[in-house]
């Protein structure tokens, strides 16, 4: 089997058996970068090849030196284009940031320089994360690797098709609202978001300071537990990083069933606007959940049909006033047409943001306004903690919720591009998750008969991501849904 | 909820944004209906709900304030559009008299 076919965990034990070396795996990466990435466009930076090629040599010969291998030592993992990489542009996708070359590395990127892990790219997403389908790039957008007339969704997109096309062997995505497990979903990886606080948010280019959140997008479960072990953990550097101890995640897959754990399945998931061929795939996976020993229940999360309002009024508010910073006076992009201070920043801003991030600002300075405050930003504040408390209530009866991850399988590009309350309302199963804080896992859980996968989301109790863990592995193994792979071919 | 044209403008305004007349008569039509559909948030009853401003962390974050290694000026000046003598440069503030 070709090397980048491999899991991460399988590609490390070549690594670690010495049968294949550093340099082998950076090369059939690049390899298969040129071969596919043309169709694709998951990358806004692909790394300089002679560059990795250089390091990869460099590490096989001081291999001997290390007592044992790091287990994402000489790992090609991308990383989202709003994550900061010291001396690799991070863009945002925006031509705001178009040349902006950060001074350090995030948290997360020094942790994995720290396992000698290969940065092979910095993927594509919506402009400064701001969407569902990563058409909202300045780049240009990327294509789902089943379907290429498709979206991959959004906003890591970029980080979810490359995983998916084997340019990568995983990737970190960031998630806002949904923004890496709803790719996952659309492109039949897995995508992560842990808990609020479980993952350093330093040097991630701030959207919505309440609710962004790194993890990891991988080929399947095991590999987002190895990922999440690296980037778990307090950081002086984000003082909302949890001081909670982090475990071995992968110990969490020693149970290999879901037996004894209660399993809610929230009614308002299943409602309409569900489409047919979702709704039966997750009902599927609900079966086969049952027959790994867990015990469904259903039950009610009924604040869910407000999730979209708070959250887009919540995010929208955070993110007016989180891009503020970009003024033309630090770093970016600064209009050459203005007389005065105050023109130049109005013309930067004009200038260096697209339609989608202009909206919301917009959207966020008319909630945060004189007037407008108390009925929409205060208002959507108070509901996002009725929202929180709904999953209190659950998770008193079951231990984590399963449900569908999307409304709908991936949607044609362009086909909601015209209309932002849409692409908006498309968000609904993963907007609570991220209101509420709480970690939530998508894995591939089938197919539409047009040959698109379909994603299914368990939500867990906060910082208790070894439960979905354990049962997402547990359904993943039972399940054959990972040896499908991207019809597409080879240039 | 229905924008005005006056009430996009003072939007644009505060959100330092120079938007096209083009521009501003497609977000009062799209923010008049995204509102309009927020408005289903006045139904839900929130009566004595504390508001949630961030996540569920009700302890303060200390540390000491002690000196630390910070970016050499160089290095944060390198992204300024208009740099000089050490400093970010920026149009004139103040007109001419």
């Amino acid at each position: 089997m070709s090397l980048v076919k491999l899991t991460l965990r399988e590609l490390q034990e070549r690594f670690t058996r010495g049968e294949v070396s550093a340099f082998e795996i950076v090369r059939a990466y690049y390899l298969r970068i040129s071969l596919v990435e043309a169709k694709v466009k998951a990358y806004v930076t692909v790394n300089d090849k002679e560059t990795v090629f250089a390091e990869a040599q460099a590490l096989d010969k001081e291999l001997k030196a290390w007592r044992k291998t790091l287990p994402l030592m000489a790992m090609p993992v991308a990383i989202k284009d709003n994550i900061c990489t010291a001396g690799m542009r991070t863009t945002c996708g925006s031509r705001m940031l178009e040349g902006y070359v950060p001074p350090y590395d995030a948290t997360v990127v020094q942790a994995l320089r720290a396992q000698r892990c290969v940065i092979i790219g910095k993927t594509n997403l919506d402009e400064f994360a701001m969407g569902s389908s990563t058409e909202h790039s300045a780049f240009g957008p990327t294509r789902n690797p089943w379907k290429l007339s498709h979206v991959p969704g959004g906003s890591s997109g970029g980080s979810a098709a490359a995983v998916a096309a084997d340019e990568c062997v995983a990737a970190l995505g960031s998630d806002t609202g949904g923004s890496i497990r709803q790719p996952a979903a659309c492109c039949g990886v897995v995508g992560l978001k842990p808990t609020y606080g479980r993952v350093s948010r330093y040097g991630l280019v701030a959207f919505a300071s309440s609710l962004d959140q790194i993890g990891p997008i991988t080929k399947d479960v095991m590999d987002a537990a190895i990922l999440l072990n690296i980037l778990a953990g307090r950081d002086p550097r984000d003082s909302t990083s949890a001081d909670v101890p982090v475990p071995d995640f992968t110990r969490a897959f020693k149970k290999k069933d879901v037996k004894k754990l209660k399993i809610g399945v929230p009614v308002e998931y299943f409602g309409e606007g569900l489409d047919a061929e979702v709704r039966e795939a997750v009902q599927a996976a609900l079966e086969v959940l049952e027959q790994l020993g867990g015990e469904l229940q259903e039950v009610s999360l009924p604040h869910t049909n407000v999730a979209v309002a708070t959250y887009y009024l919540l995010a929208t508010a955070e993110a007016s006033s989180n891009l503020a910073r970009y003024d033309g006076v630090k770093y970016g992009l600064r209009s050459k047409h203005h007389q005065d201070l105050l023109e130049m920043y109005c013309r930067t801003r004009q200038e260096g943001f697209g339609p989608e991030v202009k909206r919301r600002i917009m959207l966020g300075t008319f909630a945060l306004s004189r007037g407008y405050y108390e009925a929409y930003y205060a208002k959507a504040q108070a509901v996002r903690t009725l929202i929180t408390q709904d999953f209190d209530t659950a998770f008193q009866s079951v231990d984590f919720l399963i449900t569908p991850v999307m409304p709908t399988p991936a949607f044609r590009l362009g086909e909601k591009l015209d209309d932002p309350l849409q692409m908006y309302l498309a968000d609904i199963y993963t907007l609570s998750a991220s209101l509420a804080g709480i970690p939530a896992i998508a894995i591939p859980c089938g197919f539409s008969r047009q040959g698109l996968p379909i994603g299914i989301q368990f939500m867990g109790r906060p910082f208790e991501e070894e439960t979905i863990l354990r049962a997402a592995r547990a359904y993943e193994l039972a399940t054959q849904w990972r040896q499908k792979r991207p019809p597409i071919r080879e240039k | 909820m229905r924008l005005s044209e006056a009430e996009v403008e003072h939007v644009g305004a505060l959100a330092r944004l120079a938007l096209t007349p083009d521009e501003k008569e497609a977000f009062r039509l799209q923010l008049s209906r995204i509102l309009t559909y927020m408005d289903e948030l006045r139904v839900v009853n929130t009566d004595g709900i504390t508001p949630m401003s961030g996540m569920r962390t009700n302890e303060n974050v200390f540390r000491s304030d002690e000196p630390q290694e910070a970016f050499p000026q160089e290095q944060a000046l390198a992204n300024a559009p208009d740099s000089q003598d050490g400093y970010f440069r920026v149009p004139k503030i103040l007109r001419d008299r």
